[in-house]
């Protein structure tokens, strides 16, 4: 729930794909959501190597 | 009125920080900021001993000091126990919160402290004790004791303890019924008015505050990082083996991955009562992503997957509770020499 991480002040959020399989997606072929997967981990890592800043 | 007071190094006159490592030093005795405390106090009142510890010593070891002073305050035969107060001092907050509630808990004699609002003693302890807010200046010290004093009058006698506002103390979490004349809908149209005009008026409800939190600087080089997979949708072992609650978790759990390629289903559960975890349980690397994250690091893209995940179920969790889970994982994670999380949330 990206509001939630917002309000508690996490600084590097990730929009997830869905509540029910944040890293997954039943409806896509397996290759497919693996890839899908790999796509957001890479954006966790982007912003894991970037200056977050304070939180306001 | 027999009393025994706890102090750190610098209140209890050992030094400041170089004593820090102090181990716990029990006198006679009021010391300090406690002879103010007995005069406060008043007729009667006799702090009978003074234990007093250095910070680091305090939190690096809270159990072993927790247990003394229960030790010496059962054998002082204390009527009541007062820590502080520690203003913003945080290590100090932090052990006066454990020595009060291990007090109160052991010996069913009230306990008092006070501390400074950014204190993380107060989080810790606000639902369990009276923490009288100090403010963040020493030079309120008698203002301070005071208030501590009268608080403590009040709970050794068992008389109706007022509301935060009213007593100056953190409010422990806790909704009151009480008998008021007004209805709601009166109360509400009046505050409005209040706030329309300027005029002063009080909320019946404090919104939650959240402080801002700095962000942890970038990772330099993530080919060199050792990143952990944290989450909070429950992802457990078959037959989950900390018992994590599905609803409202008080704890967390530790599992190892260790030359795991690829998390099945049928090695794991979900316990999670706040979302439908079908999808999940039938893949576990749709919230614990090893499958993913270990190609990475045979690539080289990232240093090395943590050996191990850390679980716990967020779900109409206490705010109090969330973060003390969150400390502990936090600490936990260093200790293991984890450079990053990747945290999957539902």
């Amino acid at each position: 729930m990206v509001p939630v991480a917002k309000m508690v002040g996490a600084n590097r959020i990730i929009q997830g794909n869905g509540i029910v399989h944040p890293l997954g997606a039943a409806d896509l072929p397996p290759a497919e959501e693996k890839e899908l997967r790999r796509r957001i981990l890479r954006e966790a890592f982007e912003a894991l190597q970037k200056d977050a800043g304070e939180t306001d | 009125m027999r009393v025994v007071h706890y102090l750190n190094q610098f209140f209890g006159g050992l030094g400041a920080e170089e004593f820090a490592g102090a181990t716990p030093e029990v006198r006679e005795g009021a010391v300090g900021p406690g002879r103010l405390l007995e005069q406060l106090l008043g007729e009667g009142a006799k702090v009978v001993k003074t234990v007093v510890a250095g910070d680091n010593y305090a939190v690096e070891n809270l159990d072993a000091l927790a247990a003394l002073v229960v030790k010496e305050v059962r054998e002082a035969g204390g009527d009541l126990f007062v820590a502080g107060p520690c203003f913003q001092a945080g290590r100090y907050g932090v052990a006066a919160g454990a020595v009060c509630a291990a007090v109160q808990r052991e010996l069913g004699i009230p306990a008092v402290t006070g501390m400074g609002l950014e204190n993380p003693g107060v989080d810790l302890y606000r639902r369990d004790l009276y923490i009288v807010d100090s403010g963040g200046s020493v030079a309120a010290m008698r203002e301070v004791l005071s208030r501590m004093a009268a608080l403590a009058h009040k709970l050794l006698s068992k008389q109706e303890i007022g509301s935060p506002a009213e007593e100056g103390y953190f409010a422990h979490g806790l909704l009151r019924d009480a008998f008021v004349d007004k209805t709601a809908a009166e109360r509400l149209v009046e505050m409005v008015y209040a706030k329309a005009t300027g005029a002063p008026y009080e909320s019946e409800l404090t919104p939650t505050v959240f402080p801002a939190i700095p962000a942890p600087p970038p990772i330099a080089d993530l080919s060199r990082a050792r990143i952990a997979i944290v989450t909070d949708t429950g992802v457990v072992p078959k037959g989950n083996p900390d018992k994590i609650a599905p609803i409202a978790a008080t704890n967390w759990g530790s599992y190892d991955i260790s030359g795991v390629d690829d998390l099945r289903g049928e090695d794991f559960e979900v316990s999670h009562r706040g979302y439908d975890t079908r999808y999940v349980t039938e893949d576990p690397d749709r919230a614990v992503p090893v499958d993913a994250l270990r190609e990475f690091e045979k690539q080289g893209v990232i240093g090395k997957l943590h050996d191990r995940f850390v679980s716990t179920s967020g779900m109409v969790n206490p705010l109090a509770n969330s973060r003390r889970l969150g400390r502990e994982i936090a600490q936990r994670l260093k200790e293991e020499g984890v450079d990053a999380v990747v945290l999957v949330s539902a």
